[in-house]
């Protein structure tokens, strides 16, 4: 970035033209303002909502069974789709760069629709598919699985929200990295797997992280979509975004509070760790 | 700032021919591996919203709508996206243009900071919402009482959960280009006595708009499908502050099938266009940059 420091035309010291230090001490207290009031109050508030009644209702409330179980739940999910999605989302990702074929772009374009498509609406169509009169329940009566309202549902639709995370990590990392370093190592008598295992894995490796991290961190705050593929029935699909919205309604608020708490930490941290690490390893090398 | 270096180099290697796949089961294999994955994660599930809400032909579709309360839920979720994307598009392009050229104590902060919407789960800041400022709590009660005028339970409060989740589309999709901007012209038009709006306006912002038209289009696109923020913050009252996600969820319980596909299938067609421009736009960026 410092390059851009610099003046292309040789003239030296730039105070920015564009401003002068009123606007620009304007400008900045502005935005300060803007993210104050609109992201860092909100936080704030959730955390002075929660310790309250202070740290031994947080505790009392988060150690009760029903919230226990329903954050174990959450991890649960989230866990089987972060390991789907590893494998698929590598398979997506490797196909849309390496592959070559009719509608590749249009594939491309695809990739991003869970992105904006409404969770509640995700839900439904697994409702729509799996349900008691969906199109797929004749086989699913034959077979004897319940998908809708169980948890193999919530895992569908999780899996579907969070399909683009890890193949967009993926593809850029992929494009970059190129075949040469592959093809070296083909020529040197290397077999597919040694290839794929020794040289584009690791190759690929922060890709993965971020993608991982992003995916699971997507799954942990899932709601619309398990809310009406699960029906949140308490102990049996009540993850734990479904646990603070009955506990909203049924106005524990302690409960809702500490338990949004902890999910948005863990989020949080899992992100923010990602990030960490990364500006470590890029300051060692 | 690594990966803009990176990229640069697909071009050289797209030209190799055939290479051999690094999987035992070949390239095909794992091609049909891939396309099912996402026809049956992605495709079925979408085409399945469209046979539903057709099921019943055209009119029915429109009657379905065209309901009073669906209709009025369809366009509270427009307007109030719309009304976010404008104050979000000018915080976002004002957040990116001085995080890129000015020094100010505090900047590695609010760099991160714009990016901690991404990581709350949105039913998170749904509550964070409420608490600071529902009817109960000081702020929310001192805004009701002295100003008359309440955020929560009613649009302002959806507007206000769109912008939260939506402000680092804009920002992250402007800042790297302003990095990139060349500010010779800039240079020049302020030498040639143009005042700094004049600049802004007619030098940078030019260059800034792709990024900004797909930044602020994606962030609609997003704020369209919504739920978890506003279930939570707007009250969910029919005819005034339900939206078609709330809608849908409504028809999904009380079996009203119909409804749930005509205002599911409206909701994806929106989604699906504006994805679709989004891709356009960026692509052409991508172009515009060789």
């Amino acid at each position: 970035m410092t390059h851009k420091e610099m003046d292309i035309t040789g003239n030296t010291p730039r105070p920015v033209p564009s401003a002068g230090r009123w606007t620009r001490r304007v400008l900045i207290a502005a935005v300060f303002i803007y993210v104050g009031v609109l992201i860092l109050a909100p936080i704030w508030a959730l955390i002075a909502g929660a310790f309250e009644e202070g740290i031994g209702a947080i505790l009392k409330a988060l150690t009760q069974p029903d919230v226990l179980e329903a954050f174990w739940l959450t991890i649960k999910i989230s866990l089987v789709v972060v390991l789907i999605q590893l494998v698929f989302g590598t398979l997506v990702a490797w196909v849309l760069v390496r592959d070559h074929f009719h509608g590749r772009e249009l594939i491309n374009g695809l990739i991003d629709m869970p992105f904006a498509i409404s969770p509640v609406v995700v839900g439904y169509m697994l409702i729509l598919l799996f349900g008691r009169n969906g199109l797929l329940a004749p086989v699913l009566t034959a077979l004897d699985i319940k998908v809708a309202f169980a948890v193999p549902g919530m895992v569908l639709a999780t899996l579907f929200v969070t399909l683009p995370f890890m193949i967009r990590e993926l593809i850029p990392m992929l494009e970059a990295f190129g075949v040469q370093q592959e093809q070296s190592a083909a020529t040197m008598g290397a077999s597919s797997w040694q290839i794929f295992w020794r040289i584009t894995l690791p190759a690929l490796r922060w890709g993965i992280i971020y993608g991982v991290s992003l995916t699971f961190a997507r799954a942990l705050g899932e709601f619309g979509a398990v809310l009406v593929i699960g029906g949140g029935v308490q102990g049996r699909t009540e993850t734990a975004t479904l646990f603070i919205y009955r506990a909203l309604d049924e106005r524990q608020y302690v409960g809702a509070y500490s338990a949004a708490l902890v999910l948005g930490v863990l989020s949080l941290a899992l992100v923010v760790g990602t990030n960490l690490l990364r500006r470590r390893e890029v300051n060692r090398s | 700032m690594s990966t803009v270096q990176l990229t640069q180099k697909p071009s050289e290697t797209r030209v190799e021919p055939v290479y051999r796949a690094p999987f035992p089961w070949g390239r095909l294999g794992i091609r049909a591996a891939a396309l099912s994955y996402l026809v049956f994660m992605l495709l079925i599930p979408l085409a399945v919203i469209f046979q539903d809400g057709l099921k019943e032909g055209l009119g029915e579709f429109w009657a379905q709508v065209t309901n009073p309360i669906a209709w009025s839920a369809l366009i509270l979720t427009l307007w109030t996206s719309a009304v976010m994307t404008v104050i979000n598009t000018i915080m976002g392009t004002l957040t990116a243009y001085v995080l890129v050229r000015y020094q100010f104590p505090g900047k590695g902060l609010l760099n991160s900071i714009v990016d901690l919407p991404l990581a709350i789960p949105t039913l998170v800041t749904g509550v964070m919402l409420v608490i600071l400022f529902g009817p109960q709590q000081t702020l929310g009660a001192w805004l009701k009482d002295e100003l008359g005028f309440s955020i929560i339970f009613s649009p302002p409060g959806i507007i206000l959960a769109l912008l939260f989740i939506t402000f680092p589309f804009v920002v992250r999709a402007v800042q790297p280009v302003l990095i990139d901007l060349d500010r010779t012209q800039e240079d020049a038009a302020a030498t040639l006595g143009a005042r700094g709006w004049t600049v802004f306006q007619r030098i940078t912002l030019p260059y800034l708009f792709l990024p900004l038209a797909s930044g602020a289009l994606l962030s609609f696109a997003r704020a369209i499908g919504e739920f978890g923020a506003i279930v939570i913050v707007a009250g969910n009252i029919p005819l005034y502050s339900q939206t078609a996600a709330v809608y849908v969820l409504g028809e999904v319980e009380s079996e009203n099938r119909l409804g749930a596909s005509a205002v599911s299938m409206v909701m994806v067609a929106i989604s699906f266009s504006l994805i679709l421009v989004v891709g356009w736009l960026q692509r052409r960026r991508l172009k515009d940059k060789k």
